[in-house]
């Protein structure tokens, strides 16, 4: 592997290297796709199995739910301003939009605990029935994603702050901005295949 | 924490006890015997911190060696237990347990590692690259297989294996009916291995993409590259499908779940279907590669360019597409109905074609070339017609409607064993042969493998052709014994005996290994066969930067066509630059532990445990994150004088045919 930098490309792209792991990561999504696929299947197949529990409509609270979802969006947004202030080499500009996204992303997966917590108060825990097995694991695998997201971030964001904005720094940043987005178009799906779908039954 | 204590250690069976006694002893010897030879701080920075790609090869293959020894031991008991009627050699709950793991490490434990591990040698060697993308993944996939496979392999001794076949179907599969800990283990430790394997798929797509050397276009690289491609954009594809169905029975197991149970809504046939979406492309995976390694001895050894390597690559690619939608015919008798079933059947049926346009390529390779009957030569020829009575068979298991009458006899285990011992095995036998000097720098004793290759392909023969006519007459699989009156007892038998002269084979192939390390002449080329891909193109075994200068291509086998005009064989000093290399790192290995240790827990259902590991798991990430290790660079000097010492070297092979 050379490490001939290429000033002609985003910092992110500079190094072969660098090019390497963003298309690695490209990949890497691709297997997340299958893999949420795979969850929104089962879902599929699994989602009218009530076996005399509770239903969607019994569940569900929209207005909880419709929170969640402009706080992930918004963060997607604020990442995508972070990765601009990086292309601009702001980096104080990158890390502020940085800590923002993930104070929202933060904000999401308390509502989102909140909401897990509501539906076992009702009765509604994995083991009640199929239909909530499937909800209760693509949620969580999803919220498990988000979990893993913030955490992953605060390593990038110290290492910023250590290093400043290096090929490989920003190569970090870009990539997690990449898994940011991808779990902000998986809600997207979530919304609205569990949650709007099952509102209107 | 509902664990028995005095269930920890199988007890009772003296089988067992005597497999305890024999894994203390090995371990203890290998213990005593690598301190005896103070080679500890060697086989640490040597081998377990690697992140060379033909060393991570090399442990893949010996893995997998292991691995075959210990499914074909479980094979070896089955065909003793099945040898006479109403045998009292193993009680129907061990033979439920052997059948299962036989399956399961055959499979996912043997072949997968062997083939993995042949691509990880051969493949950035072949185009042109000096080692593959990600070094470091590399080794993470390695050390993730491995702590799967050990998590999966001490299942017998310690709290029980699975019980519930390879496939493990539910319900059976379930709490409510194999209520031990077992089956926690198949969830928990493919899981493992599975990810290792997605891993290892992302880091070739990247490699094959990315890394091949300058004038290699995609429609000039090697059959091998191009089916190694092929299979790992078909992991990428299946293998999240496997995780997604191993962490479902996990929760179903574990945590009270209801996909796969009767209970709650649950749908058993759902656990059928995500299995085979992932199970039938993974069979494609095995095979492809294997693919890859004969058309690659074919043409080496017929002293010809691959016949038809364009409808070669379309046909891998269709290949490639239908094996993402033939699952279905695994389970016919699920009884979707005439319609699904008669559309899996066409879509079953039609792979046959772009197989047989395979088969044929390679026999119109083999016309009028100057054929040389090597050991890898063998393998291959003997594939062609073991494999087509596989693929026969498999035409006719693949008709919806024939296959009630089929399906869940010992018809289909033999057309199994007839696909994946000739397609995958077999191949892998030939690659061992073929590219084992690249490995190790001497050649496999060519008349020890005519004994290997004779006992291990009439065995194959001989123990699996009598299964299709037992289950023809209607000889059910997974059963553990049958009655006098069945008349099945004849060619049970002769199954049985052909099992010991397949073993007699593996056994001949394990002592050509031991003859050759010993005996085998050292002096060889870099190119004992007289090859056309790039890998032959350095020296063996290889040195660990691959190419002093990365080589130039301009077409198919661009080494034949350098040795034919004499270009690019030789290197002045001038155009030795420094070569930059990634360090080794102990954290794949440990990280490997750490899986392996927090799965142990989680089949025990010690949750607190198994997280507490899980913490570690999270800390090697995390340090992984901080590790700005930039590597070395190899200075001039160095590679000179590798390179002058192989490149001296004169071009006789004195003793590898005797």
């Amino acid at each position: 592997m050379s490490s001939k930098i290429d000033y002609s490309l985003p910092l992110e792209y500079q190094t072969e290297q660098n090019r390497l792991n963003i298309l690695g990561f490209w990949i890497f999504l691709g297997a997340e796709i299958v893999l949420f696929a795979t969850l929104f299947g089962v879902y599929g197949v699994l989602y009218q199995r009530y076996a005399g529990g509770p239903t969607h409509q019994d569940i569900i609270m929209i207005k909880d739910v419709l929170i969640q979802t402009v706080l992930l969006l918004t963060s997607s947004f604020t990442m995508g301003i972070a990765i601009f202030e990086m292309r601009r080499q702001q980096l104080k500009g990158l890390i502020f939009w940085l800590v923002i996204t993930l104070l929202l992303g933060a904000g999401f997966l308390f509502m989102e605990i909140n909401e897990f917590i509501h539906y076992v108060h009702l009765g509604a825990t994995m083991q009640t029935s199929a239909f909530l097995s499937s909800l209760f694991v693509l949620l969580g695998t999803h919220g498990a994603h988000v979990t893993f997201g913030i955490i992953w971030a605060i390593m990038v964001i110290i290492q910023l702050l250590r290093r400043g904005l290096t090929p490989t720094t920003a190569r970090k940043t870009f990539i997690i901005g990449l898994y940011w987005h991808f779990l902000d178009v998986v809600w997207i799906f979530i919304f609205t295949f569990v949650y709007l779908k099952g509102m209107v039954g | 924490m509902g664990i028995k204590w005095d269930e920890f250690f199988i007890t009772g069976d003296p089988l067992i006890l005597g497999s305890q006694i024999a894994i203390v002893l090995t371990m203890v010897g290998i213990v005593a015997g690598v301190t005896y030879l103070k080679k500890w701080k060697w086989l640490w920075s040597e081998w377990i911190t690697t992140v060379d790609h033909k060393r991570i090869g090399i442990m893949y293959i010996i893995s997998g060696v292991l691995m075959f020894f210990r499914g074909g031991m479980d094979g070896l008991l089955m065909k003793a237990q099945t040898s006479r009627p109403e045998m009292e050699f193993l009680d129907a709950q061990h033979y439920n347990e052997i059948f299962t793991t036989h399956g399961v490490i055959m499979i996912l434990f043997m072949a997968m590692p062997m083939l993995i591990g042949i691509m990880n040698v051969v493949v950035p060697l072949q185009i042109g690259a000096r080692d593959v993308a990600f070094p470091q993944l590399n080794a993470l996939s390695f050390w993730l297989f491995f702590g799967g496979a050990m998590l999966f392999n001490i299942s017998f001794v310690i709290g029980g294996s699975p019980d519930a076949g390879w496939t493990s179907y539910f319900p059976l599969a379930g709490k409510e009916f194999s209520p031990g800990i077992g089956n926690n283990y198949y969830a928990v430790a493919l899981q493992i291995a599975g990810i290792g394997t997605l891993l290892s798929g992302i880091n070739f797509v990247v490699t094959i993409l990315k890394m091949r050397t300058k004038g290699m276009t995609l429609m000039k690289m090697p059959m091998f590259t191009w089916t190694s491609f092929i299979a790992s954009v078909i992991i990428i594809a299946a293998f999240p499908i496997f995780t997604v169905a191993l962490a479902l029975m996990t929760f179903d197991r574990l945590y009270g779940a209801h996909f796969f149970t009767l209970s709650g809504g649950g749908l058993d046939m759902l656990w059928a279907n995500l299995f085979w979406l992932w199970g039938h492309p993974e069979v494609y995976i095995l095979v492809l590669p294997a693919f890859g390694i004969y058309s690659e001895i074919i043409s080496t050894f017929s002293r010809k360019t691959l016949f038809g390597y364009k409808s070669m690559v379309l046909s891998i690619l269709i290949i490639a597409l239908l094996s993402m939608v033939v699952w279905v015919h695994h389970f016919y008798t699920m009884g979707s109905g005439p319609a699904v079933n008669s559309i899996f059947s066409i879509t079953t049926m039609a792979i046959a074609v772009p197989t047989g346009i395979k088969i044929f390529n390679w026999l119109f390779t083999m016309r009028k070339g100057r054929i040389k009957m090597t050991n890898a030569m063998l393998w291959s020829l003997a594939f062609v017609p073991c494999f087509i009575i596989g693929g026969v068979t498999g035409v006719m298991l693949g008709m919806g409607a024939a296959d009630y009458q089929y399906h869940n006899t010992l018809f289909l285990v033999a057309h199994f064993h007839y696909t994946i011992i000739p397609g995958v095995v077999f191949a892998v036998f030939a690659a061992l042969y073929y590219w084992w000097p690249k490995m190790f720098g001497f050649t496999l004793n060519e008349k020890i493998g005519r004994w290997h290759f004779w006992l291990f392909v009439i065995g194959f023969n001989a123990t699996f052709m009598p299964m299709f006519f037992l289950g023809l007459d209607g000889a059910v699989r997974r059963s553990y014994t049958y009655s006098v009156e069945s008349g099945f007892a004849p060619l049970f038998l002769v199954s049985a005996l052909g099992s010991v002269i397949l073993a007699l084979g593996f056994i001949a192939f394990c002592y050509n290994i031991y003859w050759s390390i010993r005996h085998a002449d050292r002096n060889i080329t870099g190119d004992p066969w007289n090859a056309r891909t790039l890998e032959w193109a350095t020296a063996s075994p290889v040195q660990p930067y691959n190419f002093a200068k990365l080589p130039e291509v301009d077409g198919l086998d661009p080494f034949w066509k350098m040795k034919k005009n004499n270009q690019g064989l030789t290197i002045k000093d001038s155009e030795i630059k420094e070569i930059h290399m990634p360090s080794n790192s102990g954290l794949p290995f440990i990280m490997g532990v750490a899986f392996g240790v927090a799965g142990f827990f989680l089949v025990f259902e010690w949750h607190i445990a198994a997280a507490i590991a899980a913490i570690g798991i999270i800390a090697g990430l995390i340090y992984r994150s901080f590790d700005y290790d930039e590597g070395y660079h190899i200075p001039v000097d160095e590679i000179k004088e590798t390179e002058s010492k192989w490149r001296n070297v004169e071009g006789e092979v004195h003793n590898y045919v005797k």
